[in-house]
This record gives structure tokens, sequence and C-alpha cells, in this order.
């Protein structure tokens, strides 16, 4: 395994390449005008971003399939939010859904 | 000197509390709570698997602070733990992490801002950009609003992540595997509970479906990361220029 030195530079690595993508848009959108519609296509993008995350984190776990739990929870959570239930209902109801259904033995 | 200071900055602590409560409301304020006490727990296996791996008692904690990013902690740990290049797992993180470049365009804007201290709010605040924090900002209407939902769900997140990697990483053992509460299933219900009222917007909707299903279909030939930054495509799927993100009126969806 990797030296104590190694893991404290590559931690440090990680950290400013990511801190690096997070400031760039704060810092460039401070400087330059963008149009209502680029405004716009930006926040399209991230909520494209984040549908995509909420999919791949829900089937995939690593390079396999994450199970059935996991998938009836976030079902269960889609269709009570979809049906506009309360935030902390339809989280609570995710996470409990996945837990029982493993109790089940469900993978 | 140093208590007047400290009494100060305690006040000054808990005007910023009222304020974030009374723009926030108690109904976005437990919901941001709810992901912060969630996320803490996920911190906890973070820093037990970490540290019971073999890696050192430090590690969890120095990523945790300086990379601030779930799922690229857990990546590179899964790495270095079973013996992987380093330099792979920095790659591996960084790719994971590439989503963070679009949603600092997304959400620049709650941390705009002139005057003393514009600078640093931009600095400081950057450093808490979580998907949490991206998706409570984008559910919300009104600058005041998003600012504050940005602000509280970042700090929260920051400081309730980092407490739970610490007791994970000295209880060892305790709490190693989330999955037996279901935990894992809550990370995407958080976010698809944020982002659902956004998909009422039909072009939004086409968009959205279409990057899902690029991400879903790449994800077993990519390395992680890639897939979502793939669904960027489906942007090209808008009809017209969106509406600003359907946000709904009074807080977390309801």
């Amino acid at each position: 395994m990797s030296g104590a030195l190694t893991l404290v530079v590559a931690t440090a690595v990680l950290g400013l390449g990511t801190y690096s993508f997070r400031v760039a848009g704060p810092l460039l959108r401070s400087r330059l005008h963008l149009s209502a519609r680029m405004e716009q296509l930006m926040a399209a993008c991230a909520v494209v971003l984040l549908a995509a995350l909420v999919a791949t984190s829900t089937v995939f776990d690593g390079d396999g399939f994450a199970g059935f739990a996991r998938l009836g929870g976030v079902a269960v959570a889609g269709v009570l939010a979809w049906r506009r239930a309360p935030f902390v209902v339809v989280v609570v109801a995710a996470a409990a859904t996945a837990a029982v259904l493993r109790l089940l033995g469900v993978p | 000197m140093t208590n007047a200071g400290r009494v100060f900055s305690i006040v000054d602590m808990r005007s910023v509390w009222r304020t974030l409560r009374s723009r926030l409301g108690p109904q976005l304020m437990r919901s941001i709570l709810l992901v912060c006490l969630a996320d803490g727990v996920v911190g906890l296996s973070f820093g037990a698997i970490t540290v019971s791996a073999g890696l050192p008692l430090w590690l969890p904690m120095l990523l945790s602070v300086l990379v601030f990013a779930g799922a690229a902690q857990f990546l590179f740990v899964g790495i270095v733990a079973s013996g992987g290049n380093p330099v792979a797992a920095v790659a591996a993180g960084l790719l994971v992490n590439a989503r963070h470049l679009p949603f600092g365009f997304a959400v620049a804007d709650v941390l705009r801002g002139s005057g003393a201290g514009a600078v640093s709010r931009r600095v400081v605040g950057s450093h808490v950009m979580v998907d949490e924090a991206v998706a409570f900002t984008l559910s919300q209407r009104g600058d005041q609003r998003r600012r504050a939902a940005y602000w509280m769900c970042g700090v929260c997140l920051f400081v309730s992540w980092n407490l739970g990697v610490v007791a994970g990483a000295f209880a060892g053992t305790a709490v190693r595997d989330t999955d037996v509460f279901g935990l894992d299933a809550a990370f995407p219900a958080v976010l698809l509970a944020l982002v659902l009222p956004s998909l009422r917007d039909g072009s939004l909707r086409r968009a959205a479906l279409a990057g899902t299903v690029i991400a879903l279909a790449t994800a077993p030939f990519l390395s992680a990361g890639l897939p979502v930054l793939l669904a960027l495509v489906g942007v090209l799927a808008l009809r017209r220029p969106p509406k600003p993100a359907g946000r709904t009126e009074e807080g977390a969806p309801s």
C-alpha cells in the first residue's frame, strides 16, 4: 500500500482539482455577463446531470448492479415525490423500503 | 479580548441562524437537516471502512476536509486500499468530480455579489458545492431563498459529513454497512425529490430522460463519472429555451 507522503500528496491533488472544478463557474460568471437564455441552459444542464446521477446511483454500485432493494426504495421515492409527498416522507420511505426489502432477503 | 470576540461570534452565528430560519421556513430547514443527518451516517461508514481497510486514521478526515465529495472519496479509498496506483485513484476521483464544473455555472448566481467579502464568499462557497446543495438551490425560487438554501445545505453538510467521518474513523467497525438502513437508497431519493418539480416541464423532462438513458446505457462500459457527463448530450433534446427550472414556491417539494 502507498506510503503516508504519497497519500497526502494524492489527497491534496484530488482536493485541488475538485476545487478548481467547483470554483471555475462562480469566478468566471462574476466576470462575464450571460444572457438569460444561457443562464436557463446552465440550470437545465444541472438538472440533466442530477437526473443522470439519480439513475446511475440507483442502478449501479461500482461496476455491478446495485440490487433490487435499492431500486425498490428509489422507485417508491419517485412515486411519492411525483404525488407531491413531503420531502422528509420521500427520503425516509426510500430508506425504509430498501431496508425492509433487504430484511426480507431481497438482494 | 478573546472572550469578547467569542461572545460576538456566537451572537453573530445566532443572528445568521435566525436569518436563515426566517428565509427558509421550518419545512425546508427540516428537509436540509434530514439530509445532513443521513449523510453524517454515511460519513460514519466512510471513516470506518477506510480505517478498517488498513489505511491511516487521518486519511478519511483529510479527504473529507479537502475533497468533500462522497462518491469520489469512496472510489479513491477503494482503489488505494486494494493496492491500486494512487495516480489512478486521483484520476478516477477527478473524473467523478468533473460534474462540479457545470454545477458551478448553474449555481454561480448564489455566490455572486459585490462589496466586502464578495471574493471570499465565492472562494469559501465554492468548496461546499455538493450534489445536495446544488439540488436544493435549483429547487428554490427567488435570489434570497436560493442563496439561503445553498449556504444552509452546503455548510451543514460539510459539518455533519466531517463529524461523521471523524466518529467513524475512531469507532472503527461500529457502523460499516449503512445498506442495512437503506441509506444507499436515500441519496438518489434526495436528489430525485428535489429534481422532480423541474421535470414537470415537458422540454426539460425530455432532456433529462435522454440524458438518463445515455448514462445508463454507457455506465457498464465506462469508468465512473463519464456516463453522468455524457448525459449532458441530452440537453440537445430541449425543444425550446427552458423555463427557469420549475421551482416550487414554498420550498422543498411538497
